[in-house]
């Protein structure tokens, strides 16, 4: 009579978290993963290739505004170049963090119907956002060698290895950030509008228009004290061999990460029992 | 070794009513703190007791019991708010209970309603695939399944159309066809058969049926009470979040229908004098009903009626004065009021007489329906009383009585939802 394969209880113990579940239910993510990226490109014309603009303007508009009128300093590096490559990073770790961030509302539809293991879905999120970033980041290769063709004082090196571990912290960070404000906002909304805002502001507190060099020493604190900052210096320095590269930022970064993503889990974890009867 | 499957132990679910959600970020760390304290909630007004508001607070569910074996097929009936979609919603674990423990063994599956996790702008094949792995299928088992699933369906030419522009009928076909063809231990299915026309209800019933033989159990709730009896061994009747009763399909509609018929088998003179309509006059009466009853053969009271015996409506009677012709008509109307049976008193030529001319007194007359006359359904009784151009008493809908039919040949299985007709009466047939 020991052998129950389910027992529904009303409070799991916190360490709960089901992660063979994830295993089990890997068919499901990865047609999630499929969903996200072809249903939102259904009945565009330019379907994908949205993925290639997208970066592609905005390192644009960034060139004009912050590089030829601001007239913020990029370490040497051709402005173009230098925007695109934070904006790559940066853009994933933005998707990940919008992309889990709202979960438990869009999808109330589904989790109030059919049990599957709820953290498939912000998962999957990070997969398919790493699809994007693939697409974003060949064209950010496409222009390295473009400008290094020309001249331009690139100096890639082997810190391009650790690339995926980058990858890794991003989403892990994404990732836990967004649960967590999405466990919130099943009671508390107001968590939603200020993510939009949220990113934004993270984003000009992440040297992505400027390199950590042009930040006055008395408020470089600040910007250390993001942890993408030390991810996104990392993958600039490696890529273009400008700014910094510290262990230590990263081992922050890390810890930071690892704390936060566990917290989000455990959030998680708890809000996925009763959040169909808050939501 | 056991051959239960689900065991359900005292399983409790309370609901916050009103508006959930409405407190603040304040609020809520102020709860917070106190709660680490051991103090009480300082947000909860004076007076007001924690988690124990009657207004405010809902018991869903109170301590559910039961237990499920293999390869039955469980029906769960009640009214609107008995809690059996909660029950369902525990089980297929998207709310967790407030108390108490279920055990399962296997891989359950619930259709608590069709079509959600469908994409609206992916095309039904996609979305099978979709649907399928959010069921819990994996992408091998759904291609396996996948021809039969769309055969099911009968969406054939549209499977490569966006979902979006299918009507809700092919919606609701193809949904269905997914979720049928898991192949889960366990089949949780809510009242999912409102949708759909009849053809594919049916096809729909058949098929769970076919999956119970395979020995796979299934929970299914449903307002069809001829589903249930004829899908079902055994039913749960939950009403206001308790277990009722637990018994064969049939002893549970039986009694869950009886819940229904709201007035007794009897109806009583104060209850008479409340309901009279009609031109009544009140100086000068002729004709007061003292008493309705429906009887059995045997007669007792009742109002629950097989549609092989027969139904007796006595009436009691006073005439204050001497009546010159009186007349009582019986209707039996549906729940739409339209007649569909009457009978008069002085249809009977045997006794049309004595109600010409009846003295002062009270008089008991009652009519006997012959059995094998109504189909499955409920009915209520409407009384005229008249004496003509002078007094018109009019009693609608004084009591009401349900008829069980369950086909006059025991050989033969009747089909579906067919029963619920007004009449059917025994009749002869012939062959040349």
């Amino acid at each position: 009579m020991n052998d129950w394969d389910l027992i529904i209880k009303p409070k799991t113990r916190w360490f709960d978290l089901h992660l063979g579940d994830l295993w089990r239910y890997r068919d499901l993510m990865m047609i999630f993963v499929w969903r996200d990226f072809v249903a939102s490109y259904k009945q565009t014309i330019l379907g994908p290739f949205w993925h290639l603009l997208a970066p592609l303007i905005s390192a644009l508009i960034f060139t004009v505004i912050f590089g030829e009128i601001a007239r913020i300093p990029t370490d040497g590096l051709p402005p173009f170049l230098f925007y695109m490559c934070g904006l790559t990073a940066w853009n994933y770790f933005a998707a990940c963090l919008t992309g889990t961030s709202g979960i438990f509302i869009s999808n109330a539809g589904i989790f109030g119907k059919v049990y599957f293991p709820r953290l498939t879905v912000p998962v999957s999120t990070v997969i398919s956002s790493l699809v994007k970033f693939g697409i974003q980041f060949a064209l950010f290769i496409g222009f390295m060698i473009f400008f290094s063709i020309r001249g331009s004082a690139i100096h890639p090196n082997l810190i391009i290895l650790i690339t995926p571990y980058l990858l890794l912290i991003m989403a892990a960070l994404g990732l836990g950030v967004g649960i967590i404000i999405s466990s919130l906002t099943t009671k508390y909304r107001d968590l939603q509008v200020l993510v939009g805002f949220g990113v934004q502001l993270l984003m000009y507190a992440t040297p992505i228009v400027y390199p950590m060099s042009a930040v006055p020493e008395k408020y470089r604190w600040l910007i250390l004290i993001n942890p993408v900052t030390p991810i996104i210096e990392t993958f600039r320095y490696a890529f273009l061999g400008s700014g910094s590269f510290s262990v230590n930022h990263l081992i922050y970064s890390n810890i930071t990460t690892l704390i936060l993503l566990l917290l989000g889990i455990l959030l998680f974890n708890r809000v996925e029992k009763t959040f169909m009867d808050t939501v | 070794m056991s051959d239960i499957v689900i065991q359900v132990e005292n399983i409790s679910k309370y609901y916050r009513l009103g508006l959930v959600g409405t407190t603040t970020l304040e609020d809520d760390l102020h709860r917070a703190w106190a709660k680490l304290r051991g103090k009480p909630d300082p947000t909860l007004k004076i007076g007001q007791e924690e988690n124990n508001g009657d207004d405010d607070h809902i018991w869903a569910l109170r301590d559910i019991s039961f237990e499920v074996k293999q390869s039955e097929i469980l029906g769960i009936i009640g009214r609107n708010g008995a809690g059996k979609s909660t029950l369902l919603k525990i089980l297929s674990r998207v709310t967790a209970p407030t108390s108490g423990e279920c055990r399962v063994k296997g891989r359950i599956a619930s259709l608590l309603e069709v079509g959600t996790g469908f994409h609206p702008e992916l095309t039904g094949r996609e979305n099978i695939f979709l649907n399928g792995a959010i069921l819990g299928m994996t992408k091998d088992e759904i291609r396996k399944k996948f021809d039969e699933i769309v055969a099911f369906s009968e969406v054939g030419k549209f499977i490569d159309t966006p979902v979006k522009r299918y009507s809700s009928g092919m919606y609701v076909r193809l949904a269905f066809a997914v979720a049928a063809h898991l192949d889960p231990e366990i089949l949780i299915v809510d009242e999912v058969l409102a949708v759909g026309d009849a053809q594919f209800q049916k096809k729909c019933l058949g098929k769970m049926r076919e999956v119970g033989k395979e020995g796979r159990t299934v929970l299914f709730v449903s307002h069809n009470m001829g589903a249930i009896n004829n899908l079902c061994s055994r039913a749960l009747l939950l009403e206001k979040g308790r277990l009722v009763l637990d018994s064969t399909a049939e002893e549970t509609t039986d009694k869950y229908l009886g819940y229904q018929v709201v007035e007794s088998a009897v109806a009583t003179e104060e209850e008479i004098n409340k309901r009279m309509g009609g031109k009544i006059l009140r100086d000068f009466a002729y004709v007061r009903l003292k008493k309705v009853a429906l009887l059995d053969k045997e007669n007792n009271t009742k109002n629950l009626f097989d549609a092989d015996e027969p139904i007796q409506i006595s009436l009691e009677f006073e005439c204050l004065q001497s009546v010159p012709d009186l007349r009582l008509v019986l209707f039996i109307v549906d729940k739409n009021d339209t007649p569909i049976y009457g009978s008069q008193n002085t249809d009977d030529t045997d006794i049309a007489s004595k109600f010409s001319h009846i003295a002062k007194g009270v008089y008991k007359t009652v009519c006997v329906i012959p059995p094998n006359t109504f189909g499955g359904r409920q009915f209520y009784l409407s009384i005229h009383i008249l004496y003509p151009k002078i007094e018109h008493i009019v009693l609608n809908k004084i009591l009401q009585f349900s008829v069980k039919f369950k086909g006059y040949n025991q050989q033969i299985q009747y089909g579906g939802n067919d029963w619920a007709i007004n009449v059917w009466p025994m009749l002869k047939w012939s062959l040349h």
